[in-house]
């Protein structure tokens, strides 16, 4: 148990700046941002795996070292309380008055039969072991809560097998997320996903066990509040499963994910995607749609970038990188931000470049320029039909705008059992802690007189004569084993139950040392 | 699209604001109570020193004198001396304090239910989908748990103020800096998973709340035994609060019991949220800093159940464990929801 304890310390004070660095599976801009900033400290917390501690190795060895212990400790208990399953009840210790709880009265009962009657007081939730002393004396073992182990055991097997689900699930899931623009669709596989995060073992090629393609995104509504606060997020679409499946339709909400057979299809974000005709410097005339990224999440103002190739080392290519401004508002310092996500008559923002946008032939972002070799040759702020003229005859016109969603398609081929496994462990935490470990001790005595003190040889008999025909003496201790419940007022109440399953005794005969009628 | 009921909301800050006051004039009361009786002070000892006939035992916590088991007459104090009962008159006065404190404790209970219920109506959804709503929640929990308490062991009424000071704090610390005015829920709270998680959530860390108090007057409690053998030696506040304090065994019992209890709803809790965010997230678990956090408290408190059964670290040690628990989940909702950002950040404080 002592090691547990040290381990469960260590498992939360290493997740601790988990939670207070920026993690690389996370964040990881924000990650490089960070190491920017914070130059060789950064390094040295890079080096210590700080920026990926739930994938580092020093988390790996506790958690693995706490599951080593749990095995360990689980293996022999499960041996000791399956032994304790079969084991009697242990015998009536010499003083049941030195107990933590006890209580003693008479019965006009013979020992045999009052040891009958608190049989069946203490009913089928107790398991009762009756055995015989030297000089007529009858004890009653009982003992009860032997499912609190039980669900101590299930707690903890349920925890392993999650541990291991856990495990096995991350093996063999995978995640992918894409963003569509309205109207465009993809299907589910590698090459079509922006990220795509797979377990060790996830099939890299063949991924699902039934491919499916969103054939389209048809149309994605936002609804907010008059204050600007988000109300509904809706994207509409149509898939179809396998290769040649029927299209069928489908409303994705946030929370409702599609759920299909081994995948499931999220809507996580949503965007902008503006569209604009541009006049190249050749003459040749683009219209071209990017999905532009929110910068600000609550008010949406989201940048991004348009990349119009011309012939190659002509320097005749257009770039261009922008704003778009949902519902534009002009801020003292006269730039222009947004001031709700709301699409109220939008201004697109453009800085316009000339030169070559892909200078060295490398993929690169679509979300921003690389302007080494690109010189701006105009800027400003377009409203929705809008025309911005550049000396040299090039033009860009701010056409309008389309909706963009992100999808994340999940799959985990563990995470049903795990649901199972968790409900184990709720289970078997409410058996360990609310079920009350207790046992019960009954020495029926007879013949012996109540008046006198409670001695060293209470209980017992009086030496030599035994007068069968004088009350019984009943005395009672108790154990709580465990903590849970208020033991002192359960004995109080069994008492008196028991109490009440005697025969009364006639205070006339108390102490005579007669015979009952 | 929701529309809020104005008015309605405006009658649901008014009741929270009456309740804060109900509540504050109730802990008066349990202060005069716990100024004016003499409970503890005797009750200390009781379960120590009086034979287990008794039934007065280890968890009838606080149990003393003439809370109906008959004992007249003076006290045992821990050296063996007999106390004089003290004046009636004080006694009574005290009585009467401590019931009007239980009735004004009732009276803010059912207004602050009734401000609840009154903003879930004015906003049509359940009322704890921001920080505000979530600490009322919090509140009005840890006083019925006072309550139900209280019904079950009436003795423990003199230690009211001490479950009344939080429950202040945190309703006036939602009132204030964690207002935010009653509005529908933004679409990615909007999922029958918000009553079952986040009430699951609030249950467990008001009863837990309480569990973190009954812990801090167990280790005033220790002390307060520690300083009082020491001849010559003042006792200074807080120390000397454990002066009317129940036994140290009792307060850690309760404690442990609390904790017993919350523990699996809390448990519960975290499971039901990694269901929920595998429907709005895409996975059951991402390490986001809310769940990192859940995690931290979780481990600690099950650090807490093992610790309470491992000899070594019985008592003390537990207890701040216990504490250091309750640490990890405040930390968990001002810090994460107000300092750190990630996806569970629905304060409402923007």
């Amino acid at each position: 148990m002592r090691t547990a304890l040290v381990l469960l310390f260590l498992l939360a004070l290493a997740a601790v700046p988990g939670s207070l660095l920026p993690q690389r599976p996370l964040n990881p801009t924000k990650t490089d941002n960070y190491l920017a900033t914070h130059g060789s400290w950064g390094r040295f917390l890079d080096h210590l795996g700080m920026f990926d501690v739930f994938g580092s190795a020093w988390f790996a060895a506790i958690y693995l070292l706490l599951f080593v212990s749990l095995v360990g400790c689980l293996v022999p208990r499960i041996r000791v309380h399956a032994r304790a399953m079969m084991a009697k009840p242990l015998r009536a210790p010499k003083n049941l008055d030195r107990l933590p709880e006890s209580g003693r009265f008479e019965s006009g009962d013979s020992p045999s039969a009052y040891a009958d009657a608190a049989r069946g007081v203490l009913g089928r939730r107790w398991r009762v072991m009756r055995r015989e002393e030297p000089g007529g004396v009858i004890t009653l073992s009982a003992e009860k809560g032997y499912s609190r182990e039980t669900g101590n055991l299930i707690f903890h097997i349920g925890l392993l097998t999650a541990l291991i689900l856990i495990a096995v699930g991350r093996l063999y899931s995978y995640q992918g997320s894409v963003i569509v623009q309205q109207g465009q669709g993809f299907c589910n596989t590698v090459t079509s996903y922006d990220s795509w995060r797979p377990g060790r073992l996830a099939a890299e090629g063949k991924i699902g066990p039934a491919p499916f393609c969103m054939d389209s995104l048809n149309r994605f509504s936002a609804d907010y509040l008059d204050d600007g606060a988000p109300s509904k997020f809706a994207a509409d679409i149509t898939y179809s499963l396998g290769l040649d499946g029927a299209p069928r339709h489908h409303v994705l909400t946030v929370n409702h994910p599609l759920r299909l057979e081994g995948d499931r299809l999220y809507l996580i974000g949503h965007g902008f995607a503006p569209q604009i005709t541009v006049h190249m410097p050749d003459g040749s005339v683009r219209r071209d749609q990017a999905s532009f990224i929110p910068s600000d999440p609550t008010t949406l103002l989201s940048e991004g970038a348009f990349a119009e190739q011309s012939k190659p080392d002509a320097n005749q290519d257009i770039g261009i990188e922008g704003f778009f401004a949902p519902t534009p508002r002009v801020t003292a310092s006269g730039v222009i931000t947004s001031a709700a996500p709301r699409v109220s008559d939008p201004v697109l923002g453009i800085f316009v470049y000339q030169g070559t946008v892909n200078p060295n032939g490398q993929p690169q972002s679509v979300y921003s320029l690389n302007k080494a070799k690109l010189h701006r040759i105009g800027t400003g702020n377009l409203a929705i039909g809008q025309t911005l003229r550049m000396a040299n005859g090039v033009t860009v016109r701010f056409d309008g705008w389309v909706p963009w969603v992100s999808m994340q398609v999940s799959h985990d081929p563990t995470q049903g059992y795990l649901l199972i496994a968790a409900v184990a462990m709720v289970a078997g935490l409410i058996g360990s802690l609310g079920i009350r470990r207790r046992r019960l001790w009954l020495r029926l005595t007879p013949g012996a007189v109540l008046a006198e003190a409670p001695g060293p040889t209470a209980g017992a008999p009086p030496a030599g004569v035994i007068d069968f025909d004088s009350p019984t003496v009943v005395s009672v201790g108790g154990l709580a084993r465990s903590d849970s419940g208020n033991f002192t007022t359960e004995f109080a109440a069994l008492l008196e139950r028991l109490r009440d399953a005697a025969t009364v005794v006639e205070p006339g005969l108390l102490g005579a040392g007669a015979g009952k009628e | 699209m929701t529309v809020v009921d104005s008015g309605l909301a405006h009658l649901s800050d008014g009741l929270f604001t009456t309740a804060i006051a109900t509540y504050a004039l109730a802990m008066a009361s349990y202060t005069a109570e716990y100024a004016f009786g003499r409970r503890g002070r005797v009750a200390v000892t009781s379960a120590v020193e009086e034979p287990a006939r008794v039934l007065v035992g280890a968890s009838g916590p606080v149990a003393d004198h003439d809370d109906g088991f008959g004992r007249p007459g003076g006290y045992m104090t821990p050296g063996g001396q007999k106390r004089e009962p003290e004046p009636a008159g004080q006694r009574s006065s005290a009585n009467r304090f401590g019931r009007f404190a239980v009735a004004l404790t009732g009276l803010g209970a059912l207004i602050h239910t009734a401000s609840l219920a009154i903003r879930g109506i004015a906003v049509d959804r359940v009322p704890w989908g921001n920080m505000y709503e979530f600490s009322a929640l919090v509140g009005l929990i840890a006083v019925l748990a006072f309550l139900g308490a209280l019904a079950r062991a009436p003795q423990i009424r003199y230690l009211g103020v001490f479950v009344m000071l939080p429950v202040i704090l945190v309703m006036f610390l939602a009132g204030t800096v964690l207002y935010a005015k009653a509005e529908p829920l933004v679409p990615a709270l909007q999922s029958y998973w918000l009553a079952i998680h986040v009430s699951a959530a609030a249950s467990a860390e008001g009863i837990l709340m309480t569990s973190a108090v009954i812990t801090m007057l167990f280790l005033i409690r220790q002390r307060y035994d520690v300083q009082s053998k020491e001849p010559g030696r003042r006792i200074k506040f807080p120390v000397s609060l454990g002066a009317r304090l129940p036994a140290p065994a009792t307060l850690d019992k309760v404690a442990y019991r609390t904790v017993a209890f919350a523990f699996p709803i809390y448990t519960f809790g975290v499971i039901a949220g990694a269901i929920w965010a595998e429907a709005a997230w895409g996975r059951y678990w991402g390490w986001d800093p809310k769940e990192t956090w859940a995690f931290i408290a979780w481990v600690v408190y099950a650090a807490y159940l093992h610790a309470r059964a491992t000899a070594g670290w019985k008592g003390r040690a537990a207890a701040w464990i216990n504490l250091l628990g309750f640490g990890a989940m405040t930390f968990n909702f001002f810090v994460v929801n107000i300092v750190i950002s990630g996806l569970h950040s629905y304060a409402g404080l923007n």
